[in-house]
């Protein structure tokens, strides 16, 4: 049965995401998709979904939502205070909610995005075959707004047996393996370690397209203009202010600053998770 | 034959390749193409690169020379690029201080602008935002200096080497000296982007 949400709170920000629309990058669309893939999938396991059904992500401070409809929903990603009908609800495990009830998400105290998966997952029109909120490109349903009506699927398959998942607690900071280049030569020698030995604070310029960081400047060498060119999920942009970028999952798909070095794939999520304000650092692999 | 590309790592799962001028990355792009497994996600060419994403982490350095060496092999026989037409009137906000800039009349910008043969040398910063290459190297001005909030969907610009429509309402910051009907992208069409790298434009007087 399909089942019908109110938000009554839309939280800071919370947009319908699955794992993107891979493959049209060289039409200039940006995969987009969860932040933390890992999480939504998770999240998705836990409700019976398949793994890359739509989800709410939901950044720093969360939404409230009232089910009209008796519900199964799993919260994954980061740390957070979330209260069903005012009972603390535990986070990573599958979660029965009866009709009428009032999910409220507070702040994140660790990490930035939570994921909201509803059994059935959350019924969006697909477009280029996602049901993703691409903010860069507007592409995908808007972000949710106080007073609107989301609602699932019908769901498909059977409710999983286990219904609690083992998750490593947050780290406070973050370290994220990078592999140097492809651009690294048009920086000076020293900028790779100086990228490795500095503790970088993520600016509040933060979004979906990337993460700013604030740290020493990491010195060019050569200050010519880069021609444009493709740009990998997670690659560390430099522009002009020597103040590094990590690129996310709304990123543009192509960019005319050197990149010194590409976050690992399998560290992309925790990228995802950064939150204004805390410190990370790297670690070229 | 040319030197063999240059290959750079760009994390694990992609490698951008550098090339010879933009010519050489659509004929790479094409071979690829051409012999794609499921196993490649993304050809992405910029002006003078091709980045490949893997889904499944990058293949050891000898195996992508191999396929490259396989792609360029394929790619001489391709055919020729599709070509296509696009209207436009020289009527934007930019035109008089570009064509001043340059050394010119509005109107002879425009028959130089409208005299080029040029090719899409690759999608990027917005969805189907076709980077126009072949412009008249006597009409290159610099971007502006304080780009704009919002152009309008549909404006012919020039920044540098490039010309553009913009194919959708966003900030931008290049000299808008024209104005074009066709929808360049729709999400909801098959396929969405009306250029596509590769292609022969050709601009003609509204």
């Amino acid at each position: 049965m399909s089942v019908t949400i109110e938000v009554i709170k839309a939280g800071a920000l919370t947009t319908v995401q699955d794992l993107g629309r891979p493959g049209f990058a060289h039409l200039g669309v940006p995969r987009s998709g969860a932040a933390d893939r890992s999480s939504l999938k998770l999240a998705n396991r836990l409700v019976g979904n398949a793994e890359g059904a739509a989800a709410l992500e939901c950044t720093l401070i969360g939404p409230s939502l009232r089910f009209d409809d008796e519900a199964l929903i799993a919260i994954t990603g980061a740390e957070i205070s979330a209260r069903l009908d005012g009972e603390e609800v535990a986070l990573n495990s599958a979660v029965g909610v009866a009709a009428g009830a009032l999910l409220e998400l507070a702040t994140t105290s660790t990490g930035l995005r939570s994921y909201i998966a509803v059994r059935g997952g959350i019924d969006a029109e697909p477009m280029m075959g996602s049901r993703s909120s691409d903010l860069l490109s507007g592409l995908g349903p808007a972000p949710l707004k106080a007073g609107q009506t989301i609602a699932t699927e019908e769901p498909l398959g059977e409710v999983p047996a286990i219904g609690v998942a083992p998750v490593a607690p947050p780290v406070d900071i973050p370290l994220l393996q990078v592999v140097a280049g492809p651009r690294a030569d048009w920086f000076a020698d020293d900028a790779l370690a100086l990228l490795a030995a500095s503790s970088w604070e993520v600016s509040s310029d933060s979004n979906r397209s990337g993460v700013r960081l604030v740290g020493p400047e990491l010195p060019r060498l050569r200050h010519d203009q880069l021609h444009s060119e493709g740009m990998a999920h997670g690659a560390i942009q430099v522009p002009a202010s020597g103040q590094p970028i990590i690129l996310l999952a709304d990123h543009p798909t192509t960019g005319g600053y050197p990149v010194i070095a590409v976050v690992a794939v399998a560290d992309l999520d925790a990228a995802g998770q950064l939150r204004p304000g805390q410190r990370m650092r790297f670690a070229i692999n | 034959m040319s030197l063999p590309p240059t290959i750079r790592p760009a994390g694990d799962h992609s490698v951008l390749i550098e090339l010879e001028g933009n010519d050489a990355v659509q004929r790479l792009a094409a071979g690829l193409e051409a012999r794609r497994g499921s196993e490649l996600e993304e050809i992405v060419p910029g002006h003078e690169t091709l980045l490949l994403v893997w889904r499944e982490g990058a293949p050891p350095i000898g195996a992508i020379e191999q396929l490259i060496s396989g792609a360029e092999l394929t790619a001489e026989a391709s055919a020729q690029p599709a070509e296509i037409e696009l209207r436009v009137r020289y009527d934007g906000p930019d035109l008089a201080a570009v064509a001043e800039s340059c050394g010119f009349s509005p109107e002879e910008l425009a028959t130089r602008h409208l005299a080029c043969r040029y090719r899409v040398g690759f999608i990027g910063f917005s969805p189907g935002f076709a980077y126009l290459l072949g412009g008249d190297p006597a009409l290159q001005p610099p971007r502006l200096a304080e780009p704009r909030t919002r152009v309008p969907a549909g404006a012919l610009a020039i920044a540098g080497p490039y010309s553009a429509v913009y194919p959708r309402s966003s900030p931008g910051g290049w000299n808008l000296i024209g104005s074009c009907d066709e929808l360049i992208f729709n999400e909801a069409r098959n396929p969405p982007a009306l250029l596509t790298a590769g292609m022969a434009v050709r601009l003609v007087a509204k």
